[in-house]
């Protein structure tokens, strides 16, 4: 049977007496979007650098297209974007571009790439004239340009725009199509909902949950509207189907979850009225990754 | 819209390729920066013109341009394989230019052999311009240019070493800032224009251990008296190399 793209089990690394990443076990499969979902401190950038070969685990196992992360022949078939850096600050991105290509057999072509990514009219200015956006661009490129058969993006668009963003999504979800395997991290939920197939929560250095982005937020919807702060919810519970909760969370914002459907929502507002408050912003909405997210870890993830 | 063929087509390109491609890259990137190119040439021949034409320092009897000449050489080689190669490197590492390269297919040997090329091509055009204006002044070079060969690759490897280590311990700004001390200081101390004897008697003994001394004083032995390969300055500028390569390859931190 062929082996994951990426495998780790019980993966510990220690920074002096921090442990950053204590006894991580995911896998990632192959040809599939895989994204490392976590707050910053989780340790997503340390297991993404432990799969490129950067950094040595202190304990468990990594294997990378089944072979350990730090073997020169993956250097040609894994594509790498940091998540800063990595370009001469004075080399014109085409320049750039076409040198890393030449370290490949049978490379994109360099020009084609960069109007794929809309940065054709760019391709003669020096990297640190670019924008945040069109260097995150660049460093894209590069990461794909030999055609690898595993990418690792380690926040692929923190600080896009959400144009540069599109762009990047458009990208990963072709790179999909073309059967790569992409591992990337994020902490933008709908990043992870609308590009994987695969989501891994991490906090603490630990899995937290994992799943499908559906099988995570569930097929359940809730129902959210604002009210005046500390109202008793006994009577609303009491008068709800059985099966369904709801919540104050935060002060003066409420959250019904349940069959959520014309009964439900008739229930509410008969409520509402008996109390004498006027619900405000009243909606139905599916369960996000960072609701997912909050309820396992108690925090929020920015 | 272009369409891109993503399908998985890994492979390395060929070394040769790789290094090639990576040196021609550093070439380019030196010829391309004003600081570099004011370092590697504007420097160099501004000195051998100035002091070849006038009498600001007194070198004793025989031709200006013969004693300049050699010490400028020296000067250019310690320039493009010290000074120029430490701040370089050590700004790709602070970029994060090293870490990536490191994840390309090309080596680490690779990469320190693509940079001994770069570094060996900016030499040549160094010395091809410095010798055409010392000929010009009137420079007449003896001895044999393998012997000068000689001493200019172990200066190389000696100064590259330097570099490297300084590159691969410092912070960038602290590689900026101590390289272009050591390159004032060696030019100031390493008899490139001011001879060694100017010094005192009891400095003198130690400034002659000095690689950019070394370099100097065996390239103005075989291009100026034409002697035969000086053995002395061929083990000092050796045990430099020695040292500063083993200590570089054993400190470098990549990141």
């Amino acid at each position: 049977m062929e082996s994951p793209a990426v495998e780790i089990i019980d993966l510990v690394k220690r920074y002096g007496r921090t442990t950053a990443i204590d006894g991580l076990t995911l896998a990632a499969g192959r040809g599939a979007v895989t994204a490392i979902l976590g707050p910053n401190g989780a340790g997503k950038t340390s297991t993404i650098e432990i799969c490129e070969g950067f950094r040595r685990p202190d304990g468990g196992t990594v294997r990378v297209l089944g072979l350990p992360p730090t073997r020169p022949e993956l250097r040609a078939r894994v594509g790498v974007m940091l998540q800063a850096g990595g370009v001469p600050p004075a080399a014109r991105c085409g320049e750039w571009l076409r040198l890393m290509s030449r370290f490949h057999a049978r490379p994109l072509d360099p020009a084609a790439l960069l109007e794929r990514l809309g940065m054709t009219e760019h391709a003669r200015t020096p990297y640190r004239r670019l924008s945040g956006g069109q260097q995150q661009r660049v460093s894209l490129a590069a990461a794909v340009i030999g055609r690898p058969e595993l990418v690792f993006l380690d926040e692929p668009t923190a600080g896009l725009d959400p144009q540069a963003r599109h762009a990047c999504w458009d990208l990963v979800a072709d790179l999909r199509t073309a059967g790569v395997s992409v591992v990337l991290t994020t902490h933008h939920m709908d990043e992870a909902e609308r590009l994987s197939d695969h989501v891994v929560i991490i906090d603490h250095g630990g899995v937290v949950a994992e799943g499908t982005p559906s099988a995570l937020t569930g097929a359940e919807r809730q129902l959210r509207f604002r009210a005046r702060p500390g109202l008793s919810l006994d009577e609303l519970l009491a008068a709800l189907p059985s099966g369904s909760t709801a919540k104050e969370s935060p002060s003066g914002h409420y959250i019904v979850e349940g069959q959520v459907g014309p009964e439900l929502l008739a229930t509410v507002t008969t409520w509402c009225a008996a109390e004498g408050v006027t619900a405000a912003d009243l909606s139905i909405e599916r369960r996000t990754l960072e609701d997912v997210f909050l309820e396992l870890t108690g925090r929020e993830l920015r | 819209m272009t369409t891109l063929d993503l399908t998985p087509a890994p492979g390395a390109a060929p070394l040769p390729r790789m290094v090639l491609a990576q040196a021609g890259a550093e070439i380019k990137s030196t010829l391309r920066n004003g600081e570099q190119l004011l370092l590697t040439l504007i420097i160099p021949v501004l000195l051998l013109v100035g002091f070849s034409t006038t009498s600001l320092v007194n070198i004793g009897r025989g031709s200006r341009v013969a004693f300049i000449a050699p010490g400028v050489i020296a000067l250019a080689v310690m320039s493009t394989a010290f000074t120029g190669q430490a701040i370089a490197t050590g700004f790709e590492r602070r970029y994060g230019v090293l870490k990536r390269l490191g994840a390309s297919p090309l080596s680490r040997s690779g990469l320190m052999l693509a940079k001994t090329l770069a570094v060996i091509a900016v030499e040549v055009v160094q010395v091809v311009v410095i010798g055409a204006v010392a000929l010009a002044l009137g420079w007449r070079p003896a001895g044999s240019p393998l012997a000068a060969l000689v001493l200019i690759l172990l200066g190389t490897a000696a100064f590259s070493g330097l570099g490297l280590l300084m590159a691969g311990t410092l912070r960038a700004e602290a590689t900026l800032a101590g390289a272009n001390l050591v390159y004032l200081v060696l030019l100031g101390c390493g008899g490139v224009i001011f001879p060694l004897t100017a010094f005192p008697a009891a400095v003198e003994p130690v400034l002659r251990l000095l690689p950019i001394s070394a370099l100097t004083g065996g390239l103005r032995s075989v291009l100026t008296d034409g002697a035969a390969l000086p053995l002395g300055a061929v083990a000092i500028l050796a045990a430099w190399a020695a040292v500063s390569l083993a200590l570089a390859s054993r400190t470098f931190r990549w990141e």
